[in-house]
């Protein structure tokens, strides 16, 4: 029922409702105010691959709703003995109220959904999907701009593995948003996305460059070249450091153009972009606390009140 | 077929007509049908048809197609008609219809998808995403397959 494995599991409402609970939460989830309300609840953060933001923002967000959490990591456990999936699994079930999952292997999160009954929420499954960072990735932008209608979205940087660009680039086409994508060849958004983006009768401009978007971009979204996906190193040389954007790369950007990025960075952006007011990138780290906690409420049917105090 | 008749009637088993031309031997494999046994299986193979302008016919003696095998059928010849033969006669007429999913048919064609590790139990599950072109999808994790991708990962 609450499974959130693809944007798919969420209507337009539905993602709207969660960005304006997350919005009511965010004293909450500041520690300004606090509401038990995930009181007697457990998470069970199944995390198989590493992970910094995304455990430690669905554990932050769990109790400061008053929630516990079970933090699972496959190193040390029955998984490096050989257990499948399945049985981890449909043994948290008994655990846990709720879980959150991250796996290497793509389709993992599908998959223990389909697995047990208690709520699955997809924490990234190899260069699949990601959709709670879609939608903080959401939150953070109809903060900037008010809505996200007609941005002009420039996605950069390995958008073949990259899962949090595969997930938001499906939300952003639904929401009237205008895309572009940059990167190298060899790491092309995959054929099956495109096609389905096209499908909705989405404009989709594929480009290699990077500085020609900035001028007319409302939104810049950098992502890591992730050396963990590739299965050579020698491909990875080729595409690493191929983007880079720094402080004056940005002078003839709009002014309230925003940059993002899912983070960890490398050299995506260099840290004179910091101090600019285009960086956004660490607000929507912070972003996934109100996201999280909204999300967490609405897979195990707990209403958020119309008023926080 | 027009004018003689190309292979003889059959006994009993089954008769798959209106394969697209050219196909057949790919419905062999789809069908996982043994031709190193004795069963005979007559092929026919680009005869004009007025249905398809040209097609090819399948006659397999001695075996009858179950559900499973037809939604197999489907996937290369979703106009086919099917006649069970017994005695001679056609006992029952089958079309085959292409499911939504196809549960444990074949295997999805992706190294990192999780249902690469054999010993998790759930099914091997692909869904139809357009019939003609022929494209499936893993319902775990959305990489697409071709027709050709397909037959290699039959199981």
């Amino acid at each position: 029922m609450g499974d959130v494995v693809t944007m798919d599991d969420l209507t337009n409402e539905e993602i709207i409702s969660i960005l304006d609970a997350a919005e009511r939460l965010l004293p909450v989830a500041k520690g300004d105010v606090f509401l038990p309300l995930l009181e007697g609840k457990v998470l069970a953060n199944m995390f198989f691959e590493n992970s910094t933001r995304t455990r430690m923002s669905f554990e932050s967000a769990m109790k400061r709703l008053g929630g516990s959490v079970l933090n699972f990591s496959s190193v040390g456990t029955s998984v490096a003995k050989g257990e499948t999936l399945y049985d981890t699994m449909k043994m948290i079930e008994g655990y846990a109220d709720v879980a959150a999952i991250r796996h290497s292997r793509q389709g993992a999160a599908q998959y223990s959904a389909d697995a047990v009954d208690i709520p699955v929420l997809n924490a990234g499954d190899g260069a699949g999907n990601h959709p709670t960072q879609t939608l903080l990735d959401l939150f953070t932008i109809r903060q900037a701009h008010g809505s996200l209608e007609g941005l002009n979205v420039v996605l950069v940087g390995d958008l073949r593995y990259g899962r949090t660009v595969h997930s938001l680039s499906h939300a952003l086409i639904r929401f009237g948003a205008n895309l572009t994508l940059v990167s190298p060849a060899t790491l092309k958004m995959p054929y099956e996305i495109v096609s389905d983006l096209r499908a909705q009768g989405a404009e989709v401009d594929e480009t290699e460059s990077l500085y020609d978007q900035i001028a007319a971009a409302d939104v810049i979204y950098m992502t890591r070249i992730q050396k963990e996906r590739f299965p050579d190193e020698d491909e990875y040389a080729k595409v690493a450091g191929i983007y880079k954007l720094s402080a004056p790369d940005l002078s003839g950007a709009k002014k309230g153009m925003t940059v993002m990025h899912p983070l960890p960075r490398v050299d995506e952006i260099d840290s004179s972009v910091d101090s600019t007011d285009h960086a956004t990138y660490f607000q929507q780290a912070f972003n996934g606390i109100p996201t999280r906690m909204a999300l967490l409420c609405r897979s195990l049917g707990v209403e958020i009140p119309k008023k926080v105090k | 077929m027009t004018g003689m008749r190309r292979v003889t009637a059959i006994r009993n088993g089954t008769v798959i007509d209106h394969i697209p031309a050219g196909h057949a031997l790919r419905v062999i494999r789809m069908l996982r049908i043994d031709t190193s046994r004795s069963t005979p299986v007559s092929l026919v193979m680009n005869v004009p048809s007025d249905k398809l302008g040209r097609k090819d016919v399948l006659k397999i003696e001695d075996r009858e197609l179950n559900q499973e095998e037809l939604d197999r059928l489907a996937l290369i010849a979703p106009a086919a008609s099917i006649a069970i033969i017994r005695n001679h006669a056609v006992a029952e007429k089958l079309k085959v219809e292409l499911a939504e999913d196809l549960i444990n048919i074949a295997s999805c064609s992706f190294s990192n998808c999780i249902t690469e590790n054999t010993y998790e139990p759930l099914p091997q599950r692909l869904r139809v995403i357009s019939q003609d072109p022929l494209e499936v999808r893993c319902y775990y994790c959305g990489r697409g397959q071709n027709l050709e991708d397909l037959i290699e990962n039959i199981l």
